[in-house]
């Protein structure tokens, strides 16, 4: 099970972003865990500084802005 | 961009220089478009059954005109800003800032706030970002405000409604302002009072952000404007329509004399009372010019219009709200007390030059 965390403090971009992952998920069938990380501190020390910002186990893939839907299936998938 | 893959999104894959050309082909027809809006809107006016020379056909005449030539300029300037801001980042901006001295690094950091890709949003982890990589708070400063003062949206509007002029005005104090506060606060060595667990945080302590910067096709670049225009539409479009309809009205019904009195550049107290007031107003550039340009059409002062306009753009509240995360009430207060001294400057010296 991957583990997915979506860095973003609560603004509807965030909120999109973290239903784009859910949805990748669902449709290639994968068993994932999305937490959202709302905590300006947290998001900081993850090296993000342009939200929203997408890691897959543990690892920043993404930062600034909504994700491309095609380079998000690769990340889930990789 | 790997967009092949996608079946629903096959017909944008067209090749480079059909872009080019439908670009090049929607940029001639905005322009034919464009500059028969006049005789279009007063057309329309026409169909309508109002008195052309009433107040009622007055002000439908404005607003006719005023929306869709504000959403065209919207539409080519919001597209050519998204191009020109993807080849920025706020990665390569605090590159670019980090260790640089006080003084040149100001005015860099004013440039490249208006440049950078930014949501008002991430002000937080842009702020510790910045600040942990080594650029000097006062640098930071000068970047945070001139990124929401300094926006295509405001300077939009400027040049659609009151004229290219005072477009080049706000631009030119607007980053000014951004520079000397920024610089002061540099100055004034601040860092103490930053939030306890800012300080705490050290360059080692914060994870490097490996992101790879892919490079991008020029047509990445046009998709990235076509994303900028949509998203600034779906924000704003309602607030430019209800902003030049009161725009409409104001310019259609209040009496000229009325504003002079009070926003007139002989009443000194009009340009702290315009600060004042727009501290807690908060609404993007879109709403607020429309209502800026009909209040200088009815003789309010330049000075005092544009103080008014800089305090509700640059000091709103829900950014302070935002920034009380990572700043000390002490340091927020500084910040409005030097940002609003520039604003009320720049209000002061236009009042008594123009």
């Amino acid at each position: 099970m991957k583990s997915i965390k979506v860095y973003g403090p609560g603004c509807k971009r965030c909120e999109t972003t973290a239903e784009m992952v859910r949805n990748a998920a669902n449709a290639l069938g994968l068993d994932v865990e999305v937490e959202k990380v709302t905590d300006p501190r947290e998001i900081a020390m993850a090296g993000v500084i342009s939200t929203p910002g997408i890691s897959v186990d543990g690892k920043l893939v993404h930062a600034g802005g909504l994700p491309d839907a095609s380079k998000l299936e690769g990340w889930l998938k990789s | 961009m790997s967009s092949e893959t996608h079946p629903a999104l096959l017909h944008r894959e067209w090749p480079p220089i059909v872009w080019h050309l439908a670009v090049a082909v929607l940029v001639g027809v905005w322009y034919a478009v464009y500059k028969q809006l006049m005789p279009l809107s007063e057309w329309l006016v026409s169909l309508l059954p109002v008195d052309r020379n009433s107040h009622p056909g007055d002000a439908l005449a404005f607003f006719f005109y005023d929306v869709p030539k504000v959403l065209m300029l919207l539409t080519l300037i919001v597209f050519a800003m998204g191009v020109v801001r993807s080849f920025f980042s706020p990665e390569k901006t605090r590159a670019a800032l980090s260790g640089k001295r006080e003084g040149i690094g100001n005015a860099m950091a004013a440039g490249l706030g208006v440049l950078t890709p930014f949501c008002s949003c991430s002000a937080v982890p842009l702020f510790i970002g910045f600040v942990s990589a080594g650029v000097p708070l006062g640098v930071t400063f000068s970047f945070l405000i001139a990124a929401p003062m300094v926006n295509e949206v405001a300077l939009i509007l400027l040049i659609g409604l009151v004229g290219w002029q005072v477009a080049v005005t706000y631009l030119v104090f607007g980053l000014g302002i951004a520079i000397l506060a920024g610089f002061v606060i540099g100055k004034l060595k601040l860092e103490g009072w930053l939030q306890d667990w800012v300080q705490e945080i050290h360059l080692g302590a914060v994870s490097q952000n490996g992101l790879d910067d892919e490079p991008l096709t020029m047509v990445d670049r046009y998709r990235l404007g076509i994303a900028a225009v949509r998203e600034i539409f779906a924000k704003v479009w309602i607030w430019i329509i209800l902003g030049i309809a009161l725009g409409a009205l104001i310019h259609g019904y209040v009496p000229e004399d009325l504003m002079v009195r009070i926003m007139g550049a002989d009443a000194w107290w009009s340009v702290p009372a315009a600060v004042v007031m727009g501290i807690p107003m908060y609404t993007n550039a879109a709403g607020i010019i429309p209502i800026v340009e009909a209040l200088l059409g009815k003789g309010a002062a330049l000075g005092t219009v544009l103080a008014f306009m800089m305090s509700v753009i640059a000091l709103s509240l829900p950014e302070m709200i935002i920034l009380r995360q990572v700043l000390t009430l002490r340091l927020i207060a500084v910040f409005i007390g030097v940002v609003g001294t520039g604003i009320l400057m720049v209000g002061f010296l236009f009042n008594i030059l123009f």
